[in-house]
């Protein structure tokens, strides 16, 4: 258990690399902050229900990899939906706490780089979901045992470098 | 049947779900975004940096120790009684060293990381805002995962599916604010 955590860990200083570089940013705008955890948790879980329901349709031989594959037109289209709806909400509600935080970022910019972060990220968890129970398949692994860590793990990661690849550009 | 919902169904299903994690993850934001949290930032080097890792760990140190006690109980070899059983016992101080390990190791390796980009910090700050951290979450998780497991299993509660949304939600708002109580707990020895 514990090398395992350990490797973990020193994978998700990519992460606090990142936050640690942007920190004069985000304790200007206490509404980026608010944004931190959120981005982390969601990715994630987005990517582990993407993950279980394609190995599950996988098992169940209703999973191809095609555009025009009805299963992975559901799930695609269920991420991106709730990509919207969840990082909407998330946008609004950072803006109003970093407000009440004495953060003076507008609600349209705290929108935008809440809703464009997540939509990015809805692209990320499709792809990397794909490839990864594609890959588990093709080699001979379970993707039901391998594909969460990895593609949870990489999403919480990248959740963080997304959102602040999209910070470097609005603001 | 689970092979053939329309994205309409998947979405219904699961933001319930994703709503709570959202729910927490803006509660542990508002920690992280408040004035003391901001000036804690802007004086301990390295907390930022150990942040993320910090928040993923507790959902593996803790979330396994979930689903083995969930285990046990349906294998009927964990009793739902506050007693202190050997089994119980030894996945409860399993759970503690690993997440108190991992907490201190995190520490080391953020000192090094900002050693090594030549940021300067404080060893004794980090490790010690990582063992008060790590030990007040360990207490809160362990407690708090015991309880709602063995209450809603005798209630005829599946474990397995409260474990996930009780660790993450718990995990994220507390380790937050632990890290908070730990900067101030070094703030106050030294």
């Amino acid at each position: 258990m514990i090398p395992l955590l350990a490797a973990l860990s020193v994978l998700q200083l990519v992460s606090g690399t990142v936050l640690e570089t942007y920190e004069a940013v985000l304790l200007r705008y206490p509404a980026l902050l608010v944004l931190v955890p959120v981005q982390i948790g969601t990715a994630g879980n987005l990517a582990s229900i993407t993950c279980s329901r394609l190995t599950t349709q996988l098992y169940l031989g209703t999973y191809e990899l095609s555009p025009s594959n009805p299963a992975l037109r559901a799930n695609a289209g269920a991420v991106f939906a709730l990509a919207a709806t969840v990082f909407g909400a998330v946008g609004v509600a950072a803006w109003a706490i970093g407000l009440a935080l004495g953060g003076s970022l507008a609600l349209g910019r705290v929108l935008l780089i809440s809703l464009v972060s997540g939509l990015c990220l809805a692209v990320l968890v499709v792809v990397a979901s794909v490839a990864a129970v594609e890959a588990s398949y093709r080699i001979g692994l379970n993707p039901d045992d391998t594909t969460i860590p990895v593609v949870t793990n990489l999403c919480d990661i990248a959740g963080v470098l997304i959102l602040f690849a999209v910070v470097s550009v609005v603001l | 049947m689970p092979g053939h919902d329309s994205a309409r169904d998947i979405y219904r299903q699961a933001l319930p779900v994703i709503s709570v994690s959202l729910i927490a993850g803006l509660f542990a934001g508002t920690i992280l975004a408040s004035d003391t949290m901001r000036a804690n930032i802007a004086e301990v080097p390295g907390l930022l940096l150990l942040l993320p890792a910090f928040l993923a760990t507790r959902g593996g140190v803790y979330g396994s120790l979930g689903a083995r006690l969930s285990t046990g109980l349906h294998q009927g070899l964990i009793e739902p009684r506050f007693r202190l059983d050997r089994r119980l016992t030894n996945a409860v101080v399993a759970s503690f060293l690993n997440g108190m390990t991992v907490s201190v190791f995190i520490a080391v390796v953020t000192y090094l990381t900002l050693v090594l980009f030549g940021d300067g910090g404080s060893l004794f700050q980090l490790v010690g805002v990582m063992v008060v951290a790590g030990f007040l979450s360990a207490v809160l998780m362990i407690t708090v995962l015991i309880s709602v497991i063995f209450v809603g299993y005798r209630r005829g509660l599946d474990p397995d599916n409260v474990i996930g949304p009780v660790v993450t939600t718990l995990g994220d708002v507390f380790g937050v604010f632990f890290l908070l109580v730990g900067v101030a707990a070094v703030g106050a020895v030294s």
